[in-house]
């Protein structure tokens, strides 16, 4: 609060045009699959780690394409890397690694600063 | 599309506006605000068009203001407009035209809740019987004066003794015209151009020689809102709702802002400050503010008025510049006194001076 006694909203509204796709980008470079993901959720459907906990390498995937990456990095540690995703992928995406190599890039950027 | 249906769809957007005799309510805020606004407008359908117009010292306030806030129950202000239309009735006038967008909303939605529902209409008459004795007609015409204003803007642009033309480059001058949401969102068929092709204001500035701007956030709310701003704490909805319009319209290098609406023109001045003191963010050229002026001061700068005497020096955000453009003359020493050479209070922190 300051002298006015009342302060700016902060908008809500996601702008994608100045989102950070770098993460995105890097992923589909080094794990190409990447670029095949049809965001069906079977991935998701099958995932121990997501049958206990709020964790979809769905929802994980539709956040490094829109560029959200702090919100990915918040809930990617969540993955045990058991790969059960992977023998389900009705595309052929190699899950596990796309989600290691996101893991990897996050953890160095912690997803607030470009690549 | 064939050119009878054509024709058919398109005068649904048409609105038929009186040619003569008017009766004039003013607004609350514009004559505290823009005082010049109101004064120049009665001095232009007088006695630069030559039309009658009529005002009546007994008119109040519409209460819209109470309405917006739940501070005035809807029989209530039904009954005062239905005074009004009273006061038009005994004057001898069926035109009315309204300064402000908020009583025009008010007038509309209570003219047509009339419509719908008679019953209220007979129940407004026995309150006003009962409480004042008077008696009232419904307005043939209802015309807001940014409507008139627009009807006569081809006499106006013959009269003009300036354009909204970069005097220096010769290219028009980028306007951003924001159309106060009562206007004609809630009644289109009350609005030229209605809800979707609002032409009121753009229909002015075409005519007197500028270049509208068509910026994403054209059709935004200003952030006036009534409770936004009411209560103190939340008044940063309705400065975000603004920020959001200047962030979008500021790429296009808007020259100047024209409004039609009181609380519109209000904020879209005084948040410039506001979120300059704030934020530190400008959103005109060179680390200057937009001027925001009314649409009776745009059309007395072309009719070559003083630009003080239509009271711009009143603005939070100084017009000195968007003068400069246009190429009129000004005097800096009197600025702030009035005709009889007395001064004037100068406001305090004035922004483009």
């Amino acid at each position: 609060m300051n002298k006015f006694g009342f302060t700016l909203s902060v908008p809500r509204v996601i702008d994608y045009d100045k989102n950070d796709r770098s993460v995105a980008d890097l992923i589909a470079a080094k794990e190409p699959t990447f670029r095949l993901c049809i965001e069906c959720g079977t991935c998701a459907a099958t995932c121990t780690a997501g049958n206990f906990t709020d964790f979809s390498l769905r929802e994980i995937n539709v956040l490094l394409r829109r560029g959200e990456n702090e919100a990915a990095a918040e809930k990617i540690n969540r993955c045990m890397l058991c790969g059960k995703c992977i023998l389900v992928c009705p595309r052929g995406v190699n899950t596990r690694n796309v989600l290691f190599i996101a893991r990897e890039t996050l953890s160095k950027t912690n997803g607030h600063e470009r690549l | 599309m064939n050119e009878p249906d054509k024709k058919r769809i398109w005068s649904e957007y048409q609105k038929e506006i009186a040619d003569d005799h008017y009766f004039y309510v003013r607004s609350c805020i514009r004559q505290s605000f823009f005082p010049g606004s109101e004064q120049f407008f009665l001095h232009l359908i007088r006695d630069i068009l030559g039309k009658d117009i009529y005002e009546n010292p007994s008119h109040t306030t519409c209460t819209g203001i109470g309405y917006h806030t739940d501070i005035v129950p809807f029989q209530t202000i039904m009954t005062v407009v239905a005074r009004h239309f009273a006061l038009m009735k005994e004057s001898g006038y069926k035109n009315i035209a309204i300064s402000c967008v908020t009583s025009f909303g008010i007038y509309t939605e209570i003219i047509e809740t009339w419509k719908h529902f008679p019953e209220e209409l007979e129940k407004t008459r026995e309150y006003l019987l009962k409480a004042t004795g008077r008696e009232f007609d419904i307005p043939e015409n209802m015309a807001h004066t940014s409507d008139i204003v627009y009807k006569f803007r081809n006499e106006i642009a013959s009269k003009a003794k300036f354009r909204l033309v970069n005097k220096k480059t010769g290219e028009p001058l980028k306007v951003v015209e924001h159309i106060g949401c009562h206007y004609s969102k809630m009644f289109p068929k009350y609005g030229v151009g209605g809800a979707e092709f609002p032409k009121v204001l753009s229909g002015m500035i075409e005519a007197w020689g500028g270049e509208v701007i068509d910026y994403p956030e054209r059709r935004h709310c200003c952030g006036f809102g009534f409770r936004q701003y009411i209560v103190q704490a939340n008044r940063g909805y309705s400065l975000s709702n603004s920020v959001k319009k200047f962030e979008s319209m500021k790429p296009f290098k808007p020259d100047f802002i024209i409004t039609n609406c009181p609380g519109c023109n209000m904020f879209m001045d005084k948040w410039q400050y506001t979120i300059r003191e704030m934020e530190g963010r400008t959103y005109g050229e060179n680390g200057l503010s937009i001027p925001v002026l009314t649409y009776e001061e745009v059309a007395g700068l072309v009719l070559g008025m003083n630009p003080w005497e239509l009271g711009l020096q009143y603005h939070m955000v100084q017009p000195e510049p968007l003068l400069d453009k246009m190429g009129v003359e000004y005097s800096k020493s009197d600025k702030f006194i009035t005709k009889d050479g007395k001064p004037l209070p100068a406001p305090e922190k004035l922004i483009n001076v």
